[in-house]
């Protein structure tokens, strides 16, 4: 399929302002639930309380339902249908790692974002926690030097292989590594869901999809050909997701591909501090 | 010290009103070691295990109901498995009454002991439990159970060949039959049994004077026991940590009993010894002394944190990415310490990062196996600083493609360098410490399945892996009498870093990586990870597999280069691989 023209960056600055808002209302509530979780909870548990939250802080609608892995849950072990991506009767226990996933909407400004921990000690954990940091210094270099898509969904993969872990992104339906966010300008019903996905996100992404692949280009990004062709200028919601045996962990975050720039959305986020506060105490 | 340690203390411990003879020897002071024997025997059977634990541990043993100079129970449900496992409680606390003890057991006594391990809070008395050729009744149960709902041919026949070896229980079961023949004669022709088919030699001692009687007594140990937990297996699972000890050459117990093991016992620690279901304790005690010592000396509460400086050692060529990677990963999270080299040494670091995650040491060496210098260097540095390895697993190796005739002569000298050289030096140097040491071991030299599959386009590759193949059956022969066994890994078609680096002859540098790039995409969508390889190197080594084809393209060209040679040599003229 010929590649097009790709498109003018479609955001303005108070656009960008209003998704850095929404994504940090989300990680917000993502740290009050991982504040709040102990032994005991069960993933439903988590899930409801972070829905609760979210809605809580102004959210009106959700890209996809708010989901919440625990144990060996977070790296996708044993799964075998999509319908074990939703919350489960799983009891956290001591020692085990959470992952915890949202994606809220406000007036049509979509964040889509990715929580890892863990209660207790675990080393495992711990050194996946902080390798994560290399996947997303990876990425922005590799979108800046506007490889495509596909490429750098492969340099992801020869770093998880260097590293010893395995993709657990390619799990996600569609193996994608991230997808392509809009703002949602669809009616539909509000805080409906089908299969997982807010009836108007379905709407949004169906109609990009069929746009998007009429030029020759993905809004979802993998590592096939669809996915083999420069970034197209707009939101990226993008989300490593790698684990070792029985520990997975992930971010999602938004990364911003300008004509002419690529920068994470946001760098006050939870794991960015993280990193910041381990190389302090280095 | 050396009065205490070799001096024996009697004493009797009463438990529910039958008396059991207790034999002390070591210092009171050092980590409790309690032996419990098996069918037909009484203490002395751990003679020599004893004799070399009592240097640095409290060793105790006694004589089971029914044996020995214990007492010997009236009726037969006074033999039942609950009253065989409170002997053993009863006996810990008398001996070591504020400290948990290290259980070590054979035979029977590994059943009762198996009773005692799994009974609700036994961590707070037993800080391990060693066991030798003696399952759980309940864990057969389940096995057995296991094996008739799923009568797979691999089900089948195991359930018929342990059948075969347990041909005496059902004649324990028999009215007067077994107890007369030990009476009439069968004690006496004991020694000679033990030394044709046991390989144990006589010595003044043993067996035991009261062997007739004691004999006679613990059939009731089977009639007693046997059916009720066969017919109706409990659930029973323990948070001791467990150390197995499989007997290659057991006449009685098969080394399959223990599969599925983990299920039950989380904690397990899997080990070999070459040797006959007697000789373990009777001419192999040091070794059997030297595992228990080794596990019991673990701080098995802080597995999980502490680096734990014991436990068998692995060593593992080519381990920074692939199959050797996996293969040092598999075995760290059995608790194996494990030390890997590779030419990339920040790759072999990573692993070795990685292994360290599971709680275990391990250690990470630049080595460039086609050197012989080189490897027998880091032979002599992983002995000096890990000690002498138990298993070395030699799987450093490089793809690479073109016909005979396209095939340089430097590109010749490389692969066979690699392949080839590779794991002779690592087989010599390694072999020879390991027959040094004298404590046996594994070696595994990973071929391929192109060892046995001719191709016109593998020309190199092929007989690298052919002759690693035919130098692990020499080899394997020759070090059968060391008690080393070597295992000949042939993988297939894996997903791993080896395409992405396999050369391709008569190919400039673009039109290489455009192969290579060619060939990583059939491996990945074939989706066979190296993980599964690792598994199946890690079974070969704990149940002494020569030959083990693992994917089934490897399979199934080794079965068709059996039944037709001539189909395999057609299809090496095709253009594949």
């Amino acid at each position: 399929m010929a590649q097009k023209q790709l498109p003018r960056f479609p955001f303005e600055e108070r656009d960008l302002a209003r998704f850095r808002e929404v994504q940090q209302l989300a990680y917000h509530c993502a740290e009050q639930v991982a504040a709040w979780i102990e032994p005991g909870v069960t993933e439903r548990q988590a899930t409801a309380r972070l829905r609760r939250s979210l809605v809580q802080a102004g959210v009106q609608d959700f890209f996809h339902v708010p989901f919440a892995w625990f144990g060996d849950r977070t790296a996708f072990r044993h799964f075998h249908t999509p319908l074990q991506f939703f919350a489960g009767s799983r009891v956290l226990k001591e020692g085990m790692p959470y992952v915890l996933d949202c994606a809220p909407v406000v007036d049509g400004y979509t964040a889509d974002i990715g929580y890892g921990g863990k209660v207790g000690e675990n080393a495992v954990w711990d050194r996946l926690a902080q390798d994560l940091k290399v996947y997303r210094e990876l990425i922005l270099r590799e979108v800046k030097a506007r490889k495509t898509l596909s490429e750098v969904y492969a340099a992801v993969d020869a770093q998880i292989a260097e590293h010893g872990y395995d993709n657990r992104h390619q799990v996600y339906p569609g193996r994608v590594i991230g997808h392509q966010v809009t703002r949602m300008t669809a009616r539909g019903p509000a805080g409906v869901n089908l299969f997982g996905f807010g009836v108007r996100t379905l709407q949004t992404l169906g109609r990009e999809l069929v746009k998007e692949r009429l030029e020759g280009r993905s809004p979802l990004w993998a590592g096939g050909r669809a996915s083999r062709h420069a970034p197209t200028p707009g939101l990226w919601a993008v989300e490593p997701h790698i684990g070792f045996r029985e520990v997975g962990i992930k971010f999602e975050e938004l990364l911003v591909v300008t004509d002419d720039d690529v920068y994470w959305l946001d760098d006050d986020l939870p794991h960015v501090r993280r990193w910041a506060l381990l190389e302090d105490a280095a | 010290m050396t009065g205490r340690s070799t001096e024996i203390r009697r004493r009797t411990v009463d438990s529910g009103g039958l008396r059991l003879a207790v034999y002390e020897q070591g210092d009171p002071a050092n980590p409790t070691v309690l032996m419990v024997h098996g069918y037909p025997d009484d203490h002395s059977v751990w003679d020599d295990v004893a004799a070399d634990l009592a240097a640095d541990h409290h060793v105790v043993r006694y004589d089971t109901r029914g044996a020995g100079a214990s007492g010997v129970p009236a009726r037969r449900e006074d033999y039942r498995l609950e009253l065989l496992g409170q002997d053993l409680f009863a006996v810990a606390d008398a001996v070591s009454p504020d400290r948990p003890v290290h259980v070590v057991a054979h035979d029977w006594g590994s059943v009762q002991s198996w009773e005692a391990v799994t009974a609700p809070g036994s961590y707070r008395r037993i800080a391990s439990y060693t066991t030798m050729s003696g399952p759980g009744l309940d864990h057969m149960g389940h096995w057995i159970r296991h094996r008739l709902r799923r009568p797979t041919p691999r089900h089948v026949s195991q359930l018929l060949r342990q059948g075969l070896h347990s041909w005496y229980i059902g004649l324990f079961h028999l009215p007067v039959l077994a107890p007369a023949a030990w009476k009439l004669g069968l004690a006496r022709l004991w020694p000679r049994v033990l030394n044709d088919l046991e390989a144990v030699r006589p010595r003044p001692g043993h067996p035991q004077p009261t062997l007739a009687k004691d004999a006679v007594h613990g059939i009731e140990l089977y009639r007693a026991n046997m059916r009720p937990s066969v017919a109706k297996p409990r659930e029973r699972r323990t948070e001791v940590p467990v150390q197995l000890i499989t007997l290659q050459r057991d006449n009685y117990v098969s080394e399959f009993l223990s599969e599925g093991l983990e299920q039950w016992a989380p904690r397990l620690t899997r080990r070999t010894l070459n040797a006959t279901h007697w000789s373990a304790l009777l001419e192999k005690g040091p070794s059997v002394a030297a595992m228990v010592r080794d596990f019991a000396a673990r701080d098995h509460g802080a597995l999980r944190q502490e680096p734990s400086g014991t436990g068998e050692l692995v060593v593992v060529t080519g381990g920074g990415s692939g199959i050797g990677r996996a293969t040092a990963l598999a075995f760290a999270d059995q608790g194996a310490r494990v030390v890997v080299c590779d030419r990339d040494l920040p790759a072999a670091q990573r692993t070795a990062e990685l292994c360290a995650l599971s709680g275990v040491k391990s250690g990470a060496y630049q080595v460039d196996v086609s050197d012989g210098a080189a490897v027998d260097a880091f032979a002599k540095q992983v002995a000096a600083d890990f000690g002498v390895p138990d298993v070395v697993v030699n799987n450093a190796g490089i793809g690479h493609s073109g016909t005979f005739l396209q095939t340089t002569e430097e590109e010749w000298r490389r692969i066979l360098d690699v392949n080839l050289w590779g794991v002779i030096h690592g087989c010599r140097a390694f072999g020879q410490l390991m027959v040094d040491q004298g404590r046996g071991g594994h070696i595994v030299n990973l071929a391929s399945a192109a060892a046995y599959l001719p191709s016109k386009v593998l020309a190199a590759y092929a007989t690298s892996k052919s002759a690693v193949f035919m130098l692990s059956d020499c080899l394997r022969a020759e070090l059968a009498a060391h008690r080393i066994g070597v295992s000949t890994i042939c993988p297939g078609i894996v997903n791993t870093n080896i395409t992405r680096t396999s050369t391709f002859s008569g190919l400039g540098e673009e039109e290489q990586a455009a192969q290579q790039a060619r060939v990583s995409k059939m491996y990945a969508r074939r989706g066979f990870p190296p993980e599964k390889v690792a598994a199946e190197i890690v079974r070969a080594v704990r149940t002494g597999k020569a030959v083990v084809p693992v994917t089934v393209e490897a399979k199934a060209a080794r079965l068709l280069g059996r039944l037709s040679p001539g189909l395999l040599r057609k299809a090496a003229r095709f253009d594949i691989g």
